[in-house]
């Protein structure tokens, strides 16, 4: 069984839901990634969603499109991310990790190569913003065979049939964009998204992850109630900003809104 | 000529039914934005073919925007040159004088129909956004510019003119603070404003459908240069000459003339200091096929799939990418393409200025350098079009900054 498969099998006979934090890799510094991988995991976190800098981060808001610039100070490149897993994978096996990112570092990088680099450096998943499944004939098969789960985007103006299309092609989890908008927006709809959920859960058996626009305990305690997975990225990416390259400060910083957040959902849930 | 097309009389029909021309073109967008182009694709099938839009269109081009555009025979300039015969398809003379208001009248159009209120729209030079914020000031739409903070300094009078027809300009300060960025941020907008919004792309660049809408728009350029042509010299051009930023001029133009034989087609990309040197905006020249806004082409990018700092004088080359059909036009060897340097394209724009009174724009400069070489190289019994994009008002400032000269 696949480390996400696993993971949200485990959570779910614990009757709890995945916390997915997500930061960029090489922000602030190439050396703050890997630990603070590891202080996300201590701190409630089941999965890590590790975005791949880009130049053109068209579906990013300011906070995580800073992000990607600072990385891109440093040249992080995709082959620079790869190591960056290998290197988390050395002490911690269980914990899935899933690429974010734009395809055109893929495309300059080969599908081929890049699907067996994956899977080499211990990547579970692969979410990739400007490919739909429609783009994707030559990539999806290639991630496919190494193991490597191709994660899908659905928004709330995804209509039925697109829905049935994407959960057909993706596998892992699926990840609902609880708004209208780019990553770090601040009107998410609660309710909005409940209902789409619920209309996604009829059409496949995956687990449900929802992002963008969740900040704090109280909106994801809010969507944890539809969803399988909570996944938070600019609120975090913005305590990185905010630490301005003081690891100690910007660790500890995400490590308390991490517990936060893990200790209001855990508790949320009845036994 | 490619292996899979035998003649050019027999090129295929682009792109499919999914945006495809050959490998490049597409969708490569993100989810949010799948159903916003789905309506568009239907609704621009639906009008393109309504007689009602087509009169409409019509009326529009010939009394507000002031069509047909001259195909004007440059005499002195050809015969100085001493080859081809030089005929300029004046396009700056057209309303707010480039050609990009061919495009966006007919996008207003298809919004008005698709009952938006309102527009968006990325600039690189201000002529796409001057062209847009035109027309939505005539419609009574609400309008929102995005462009690059350097784009904002160096066109400061197009920013103006845009604010004087009532359009918003938001200075676009990630990146490299050019076209690229701008359009993110037009993309990051319609995202976040999608069910009331109306995005209106410059460029026959983009995602599916919008690169075969702005050439089918723009194609008004070639079919008019066509006729224009067998009635002044009682037969088609030799060869056809067009800058190319994102390249909507110079599809425009190639478009009506693609299946014949005859005719030898040139794009002009801006090689800025020197192909050699790196700072350039030459993605079909100098770059390699990749995946940015939206669809697949040639790109200016780094070894790791970075999209590369761009240089050009003029505002309106300065883009690491080009149109996809372009893209595919390169690989079949349908069309040539070829750079030109900021100081070939300066040397072209006081050539046309003081041998034929007319003031070219930058972007359209680098067409005129090119065909200066071409027709040198060919007989004066030959004529060649040349797409004269866009007036050169714009850049006066650019120019004269170059002479020394402070106003
Ligand atoms: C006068 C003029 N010509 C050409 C261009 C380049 O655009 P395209 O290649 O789409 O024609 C511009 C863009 O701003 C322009 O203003």
């Amino acid at each position: 069984m696949s480390r996400i498969a696993a993971t949200f099998e485990r959570l779910k006979s614990n009757n709890r839901k995945a916390l997915i934090p997500y930061i960029t890799a090489g922000d602030y510094t190439p050396e703050l990634t890997v630990p603070l991988m590891h202080a996300m995991v201590e701190a409630g976190a089941n999965i890590i969603e590790l975005g791949v800098p880009f130049s053109d981060p068209m579906a990013d808001g300011p906070v995580i499109q800073k992000a990607a610039e600072r990385a891109l100070e440093h040249n992080v490149s995709l082959r620079d991310v790869f190591e960056m897993v290998k290197a988390f994978r050395m002490q911690d096996k269980r914990t899935p990790v899933i690429l974010m990112g734009y395809l055109n570092p893929i495309e300059a990088m080969g599908y081929a190569e890049f699907a067996s680099a994956a899977a080499n450096a211990g990547v579970d998943g692969v979410l990739t913003v400007d490919m739909p499944p429609e783009e994707g004939g030559e990539c999806i098969p290639l991630l496919r065979e190494q193991g490597v789960d191709p994660i899908f985007l659905i928004a709330p103006t995804s209509t039925a049939a697109r829905i049935a299309s994407l959960v057909s092609n993706a596998s892992g989890f699926v990840y609902y964009v609880s708004l209208k908008g780019v990553t770090g927006a601040g009107h998410l709809d609660v309710e909005g998204a409940a209902e789409k959920l619920k209309s996604i859960r009829q059409v496949t058996d995956l687990p449900l992850g929802v992002g963008f626009g969740i900040r704090d305990a109280e909106t994801a305690v809010a969507i944890g109630k539809e969803a399988d997975a909570i996944i938070v990225g600019s609120a975090i990416v913005k305590k990185i900003e905010e630490g301005a390259g003081n690891p100690a400060l910007i660790t500890a910083n995400i490590v308390a809104m991490l517990s936060s957040i893990r200790g209001a959902l855990d508790q949320s849930i009845p036994n | 000529m490619s292996d899979c097309v035998k003649s050019w009389a027999e090129l295929p029909d682009l792109p499919d039914s999914k945006g495809h021309f050959g490998v490049y073109g597409g969708l490569f967008v993100a989810e949010t934005l799948m159903a916003a182009l789905d309506e568009l694709r239907i609704a621009y099938e639906k009008y393109q073919h309504d007689p009602e839009f087509i009169k409409e269109l019509d009326k529009d081009f010939q009394d507000y925007v002031g069509r047909p555009s001259p195909l004007y025979h440059a005499e002195r300039w050809s015969q100085q040159l001493g080859g081809a015969q030089i005929y300029l398809k004046r396009e700056d003379l057209n309303h707010t004088g480039a050609h990009k208001i061919n495009n966006t009248i007919g996008q207003a159009l298809l919004a008005k129909r698709m009952g938006k209120t309102r527009i968006i729209a990325e600039t690189g030079a201000g002529q796409h956004g001057v062209a847009t914020a035109t027309v939505a000031a005539r419609l009574g739409l609400e309008c929102v510019v995005y462009m690059g903070a350097v784009d904002v300094e160096r066109q400061a009078q197009n920013v103006y003119r845009m604010k004087l027809l009532g359009a918003t300009v938001i200075p676009v300060e990630s990146g490299t603070k050019t076209l690229k960025d701008a359009l993110n941020e037009a993309m990051r907008d319609w995202v976040t404003h999608i069910d009331d919004t109306f995005y209106i792309i410059g460029t026959v660049a983009g995602p599916h459908p919008y690169p075969a809408m702005v050439r089918d728009f723009q194609s008004i350029i070639g079919r008019e240069a066509r006729a224009q042509c067998i009635e002044k010299t009682a037969r088609l051009p030799d060869a056809l000459v067009a800058c190319v930023g994102g390249g909507s001029n110079a599809m425009g133009l190639f478009y009506p003339f693609m299946r014949d034989e005859s005719v030898e087609m040139y794009g002009v990309e801006a090689a800025g200091d020197g192909l050699e040197t790196g700072n350039h905006a030459a993605p079909l020249c100098a770059g390699v096929p990749g995946v940015l806004h939206g669809n697949r082409t040639y790109l200016m990018e780094d070894e790791n799939g970075q999209i590369s700092h761009t240089h050009s004088i003029s505002a309106g080359l300065d883009y690491p990418g080009v149109g996809p059909e372009h893209a595919w036009l390169k690989d079949v060897g349908r069309a040539h393409y070829v750079a030109i340097s900021d100081d070939e394209a300066m040397a072209a724009f006081y050539a046309l200025t003081q041998i034929e009174g007319i003031l070219p724009a930058l972007e359209s400069s680098h067409a005129l350098a090119y065909a200066m070489k071409l027709a040198k190289t060919m007989s004066k019994d030959k004529n060649i079009i040349v797409n004269l994009s866009g007036r050169g008002d714009k850049d006066i400032h650019t120019v004269a900054t170059r002479d020394g000269i402070e106003f």
